[in-house]
Order: structure tokens, then sequence, then C-alpha cells
């Protein structure tokens, strides 16, 4: 019954890890279906958990933490899109702006606001998303096999994780079951077409990338204030490349980058379990390796070797009416 | 509404660019009023920091010479269309070839011999990193942009595994190898002035820099003056047009990354065999993206590259002062600095071009109308 308790807490925090990874995929999605690359995932979600740790230590409310995060992090969406959907700018250059933006600018403010060299002071309490006990929990945790699953599996997380798994049915019907959705996809394959069909491509555009802060505003917000208590510099810890390696391993679709998110999740939790224990047949496996696996999976994926992903057609190409 | 005319070769190469680099710092400068400081006085400090005295000088230099061989890279890529995210796994790649080979060979010669060898090695190791996702853009169809930033993590994840448990030196608490053996690092640059009389204070700048203004000149040589370098900037500009002039797109984007590789590999003879005389776990800290910035800010060209480099040491060096002078200041500035640089030279390039067009539209038809009058 050992392998089994591991089992259960292994995957439990496979999804306390995958949180964010799903919340910035889902960000990339739309972003990139539209046709704007997004490698500023990072970033956003970097300048969300800064906003919100800072705003919940001064204010005392997770929830106004939680907007200002989402504000912060569109503002950050909507300078990128003013980059590369007005001025037609490169989109890997802006994104990187917004990566190296955020980075700098969380710590000079936090250090300027805070003092505690670049840290926002610890939560406690009610300054968290705490952990929600769903119904019947501890009456259903004396069962076998189900018990523990819903106990101690799918129980007890806090309202933002069973978001970022709703973000992702959201995710899946705006995109492929509205209008919206359609056009959305329509203007990162054929941007020609959605003009000549009377639509404007800036404008869809720009709410792609609106929808891609709102969602890397909450992943932000979920460092720092859920799964966290407060900023911590470079917090996001290359979280938003990962998300963004799992947008592509999903083949820019949600559901399929949701269990890339967790497989990735899983490979994290793993790593840190693993760490200097012996397994039968292959001795130990550094940790490393097991950091490096996601990468190295995207590369071979990438390079049409496992299967193959096409991105939308019309990605990283800035739209001019003119096709000059 | 006034027509748009078309801009004067002069204001495409400087005005522009120096707009953009003057809105970059003008919005730095806003940052530092935001958090109660006087964006004049942060300003003082750095250029005092930076070039005020000898030592600051010496550190100025020392970071200039890595950003001119990130700077290189990233421009050598960016002429053949292609952006190169990955000089920061390169560079630190290039330290495990730079490091091994100086490791190997330290007791056996003394460091004039090891140079040429432990260049060639690093740009190899450089090299082969870039190579891999070059040769992926261009028979696999993945982008290379995605594949560096994947193989940053990669080279990372296995250079903290080679320095932990292959090259550690035994019987030490830190990630480090050993020192390379005395005579066969390169000199530092106080110790060479110290043979012709001169003293300076000891600072890590090493004979390195004249390794980095010299691939600054063969790049250009590389970029304008040979059959390579305009194949490169063919695939750059219009790749159906070099394939109608028998270009292969193919084999120069593998060459041109794993140039801009070799190059970034050359960060290692800095910090490795110069600066550090050992390899440490994250020696590359962030060069390779400040080679973005540079090379963004230098239009590509190895002139322009070598002055924003110079620019980017100042703000280094200048930076790590600000912390000593203001309470609420750190040199995490440089760092929104160069983020700003990136957006506003990189991002918000063509921005001010229209407004400027029309500018110089209105002007022209001015001058075209007091002609007419008279």
């Amino acid at each position: 019954m050992d392998i089994w308790v591991q089992l259960i807490s292994a995957l439990d925090s496979t999804l306390r890890l995958a949180t964010p990874l799903i919340l910035c995929a889902m960000a990339g999605l739309f972003s990139e279906r539209s046709g704007i690359v997004d490698i500023g995932l990072e970033g956003k979600m970097l300048a969300g958990a800064f906003a919100a740790a800072a705003t919940t230590a001064v204010t005392g409310s997770v929830w106004l933490g939680l907007l200002t995060a989402m504000a912060v992090s569109i503002a950050m969406a909507l300078l990128h899109g003013f980059a590369c959907i007005t001025h037609r700018g490169d989109q890997v250059v802006s994104g990187l702006a917004i990566n190296i933006l955020a980075a700098g600018l969380s710590v000079v403010l936090g250090i300027a606001w805070f003092k505690r060299g670049g840290q926002t002071p610890s939560l406690s309490g009610d300054e968290r998303f705490r952990p929600i006990e769903l119904p019947f929990a501890d009456a259903l945790s004396d069962l076998p096999l189900i018990g523990p699953i819903y106990t101690d599996l799918i129980s007890g997380h806090n309202l933002l994780v069973y978001l970022a798994f709703l973000a992702v049915p959201v995710t899946y019907i705006i995109v492929y079951k509205t209008r919206f959705g359609l056009r959305l996809r329509a203007v990162g394959e054929n941007p020609q077409a959605v003009d000549t069909a009377g639509i404007s491509v800036a404008w869809l555009r720009y709410r792609a990338v609106i929808m891609a802060g709102l969602f890397c505003g909450l992943a932000g917000a979920y460092l720092s204030i859920a799964l966290g208590a407060g900023f911590v510099r470079d917090m996001s810890a290359g979280k938003g490349y990962i998300a963004l390696a799992a947008l592509i391993f999903g083949k820019w679709r949600p559901v399929t980058a949701m269990f890339a998110c967790l497989l990735f999740g899983f490979l994290e939790a793993l790593a840190t379990r693993l760490q200097g224990v012996d397994l039968p047949l292959v001795g130990q496996i550094e940790v490393q390796f097991m950091q490096a696996l996601p990468y190295v999976l995207t590369v071979i994926l990438l390079a049409g070797f496992i299967g193959r992903a096409i991105a939308p057609k019309a990605i990283g190409v800035p739209y001019s009416k003119d096709r000059a | 509404m006034s027509k748009r005319a078309k801009l004067p070769v002069w204001a495409d190469v400087a005005l522009i660019p120096l707009i953009n680099v003057s809105l970059a710092f003008l919005a730095a400068g806003v940052v530092v009023a935001l958090i109660g400081e006087n964006p004049l006085a942060a300003v003082e400090v750095l250029v005092r920091g930076a070039f005020g005295y000898d030592e600051g000088v010496g550190y100025t230099l020392y970071y200039t010479t890595n950003f001119i061989f990130t700077g290189l890279a990233v421009a050598v890529a960016f002429h053949a269309g292609l952006f190169n995210i990955g000089g920061e796994g390169q560079a630190y790649i290039g330290g495990l070839g730079v490091g091994l080979v100086c490791l190997a060979l330290d007791h056996l010669m003394p460091w004039w011999m090891l140079l040429p060898i432990a260049i060639g090695a690093g740009m190899l190791f450089g090299a082969a990193w870039a190579f891999i996702p070059g040769y992926l853009q261009a028979y696999r169809g993945s982008h290379v942009v995605i594949t560096t930033i994947m193989f940053n993590f990669i080279a990372s994840a296995l250079m903290v595994y080679l320095l932990v448990n292959v090259l550690i030196k035994p019987g030490q608490m830190a990630p480090e190898t050993r020192d390379i053996a005395e005579g066969a690092s390169l000199p530092l640059m106080h110790e060479l002035f110290a043979q012709f009389g001169i003293k300076i204070t000891q600072t890590p700048l090493n004979l390195s820099i004249f390794v980095a203004l010299i691939a600054a000149f063969l790049v250009w040589v590389l970029i304008w003056r040979t059959r390579w370098g305009y194949a490169i900037r063919m695939i750059g500009h219009n790749e159906s047009a070099a394939v109608y002039s028998g270009i292969n797109p193919k084999k120069m984007v593998v060459v041109a990354m794993a140039i801009s590789g070799s190059l970034a590999g050359l960060v290692a003879i800095n910090e490795v065999m110069g600066a550090q005389g050992r390899i440490v776990l994250d020696f590359v800290a962030g060069s390779g993206f400040t080679g973005i910035a540079v090379a963004l800010m230098g239009r590509n060209h190895p002139v322009g590259i070598i002055l924003a480099s110079l620019l980017f040491g100042a703000l280094f060096q200048g930076g790590a002062e600000l912390a000593f002078e203001f309470s609420t200041i750190t040199r995490d500035l440089v760092v929104v600095i160069q983020g700003l640089v990136i957006l506003f030279c990189g991002a918000l390039a063509y921005m001010m071009r229209a407004p400027l067009e029309r500018l110089f539209g209105l002007v022209g038809a001015r001058a075209n109308k007091s002609e007419e009058a008279r």
C-alpha cells in the first residue's frame, strides 16, 4: 500500500505543479491560434505574481490581488499587442522584451516599495487562497480506492487549481464552438481571408492577447498568493517556457496541451521524489535529467520524430492589408 | 493630410535608432522617478561608477567583452533572418569546451600556446550547440526560436549535472572545477600592465577583450566581404532570390547558426580562461540575452555592436554602484533598461517611422511650395 500512497501524493503535487502551466498554456493558445507568437508568457506570469503579492500584502484581500494580477498581466499583453499588431514589430523580440522587463521591474519596484531585497512581505491566513474541502471529502475518505483519490487527490486544492482545470473546457468551447473562436482560428491561419470578410484582424488579435494576459495573470496570482506566500524574485523560474513547450507538445489544442502540462508537472513531481532513490534496472536518475526532459521531448516532437506539431500558418507574420 | 516622404538614409541609419534609444532611456528615467529617486543623479552615479576611476573602467570593459561576443553572435544570425535566443546556452557549452581543453593541457603549455586551442574548442562547442537548432530548422522544420530556448534549459541542466557530478574538484562543496594552472590561464590586464611598469587596479579584465575586437573585425569581413556573408545576407533579405542565384538556403541557415554559436562560445574565453580561471556555475549570467539588446541597438553592425556593448558594460558596472548610493535602486534597474532597449529598438523599431515620414513629407512639401512661389 506504500506505493499507492506515494502515487497519490505524487499525483497530488502533479496537479499543483501543472496548474500554472495549464493556465499559461491556455493563455498561449489564444495568442498563438490568432497568429501572435507569445514567448512572453513567462514575463506576464511573473508580473502577475508580483502584482498579486504586492496588492494582497498592502490591502489584505486576495480578490484585489487576483484582479490586479490580471490587470497588470493584461497591460503587458496590450503592450505586446501594441508592438506587434499596431506597429508590426517582431513578435519574438517583443515577447523577450516583456520577459526581461517583468524580471527587472518586479525586483526594482519590490525593493523600492517593500525594502526586502525584492521579496514582498510574506502572506498568511486569509491573505492566500486556502485549500477547499470538497463536499463529503471526510465521509468518503474511508472507501477503498475512491476514498483516497477523492479526498487526497481531487479535494483539498485551492480555488485557482480548480479554475485552471475549468479553463481547459472553457478554452475548448470558446475556440471551437463560438463564432469568436472560429474567427480566431481563421485569423491565425489566413488573415487575408478574415480581412476580406470585413472582420478586423487587429481587433481579433487584440482580443486574443487580452485573453492571454488574463490567463497569465491568474497563473501569476496562483504562484504568489496560492501556492506560495508572497513574491520571490524570478519565482516563475522558466514555467512560462515550459508552458510554451507544453502548448507546442499539445499541438496548440486545449485538451492535449493540458495533458502535456500534466505530463511535465508529473515529471517535476517525480524529479524531487526520485532524488537519491535506486530504481530497478536503471539505478539512480539524476534530477537534472528529469528537469531537462520536457525540453528534450519538445525538441524531439518539433523535429517530427514523434508525431508532428504544426503551428498555425500565419503565426509570427505581422499582418498588413497591402501585402507588401 | 500630408503626403509621406521617403526617409533620407541618415534618418534611417542614425536618427531613428537614436530616437528609439532615447525613448528607452526616457522610460527608464520615468521608472527611477516613479520609485522616488532623481534620474539625473542616478545617471551621474552610473557614469562615475563606470568611467570615473580605473577599477570601474576595468570592470566596464570586462563586461563589454562578453557583450561584444554575444552581440556579434545574435547579429550574424539576424543577418540570415534567424533569431538566436540561444546565446546563453551556446556560451555555457562553449565554456565546457574551453574548460576541458584548459584543464587537460594547462600543465603542458603556457597560455599563449593554449589560447588558440581554447578558442577553437570554445567555438566548436558553441557552434555544435547552435548547429542542432539550425539543422532542425533547415531540415526538420522546427522553429529555431523555440529550439534555442529549449536548448538554453537543456544546456543549463547538462552543465549543472557535469559540474556537480563529474567535473567538480574533489573534496569541495561548491560545484566548480579546479583552477586552471597559473601561467595557463589568460593574463589579467593589471598583470600585463605591470610588465610595462604601469600600475592599475586588479579587475577581471583580461586579454580576451582583444580577441573580442578581432572577432568584431572578422565578423565585418565575413558579412560584407565574403561569399558566405553575401549568402547569409541574401537568405535574410529574400530567400527565393537567394535560391534563384544558386544559394542553398538550408545549408546557409545551418552555417549561420553554427557561426553564431561559435561567437557565443567565445564568452568562455573571457570568463573561464580569463576572469574566473575555472568553470563555475552559471558563469554566462545573462550575457546571451544582453547580446540581443546589444545587437538590436547596434543595428547588427560590428561597430554599432562594440559601441552598444560599451554602453551595456558601463550600465552593468555603473549599475553595481547604484546600490551603494541609493537605498532603493539596485543593479536590477539595468535589467529594466535592457528590457526597454529591446522593446524600443527591437519590437517598436518601426513606431517612429510613420510620424517621421509624415514630418519629412511636410517639410518637403513646404520646400516645394516656396520653390514654386519663386
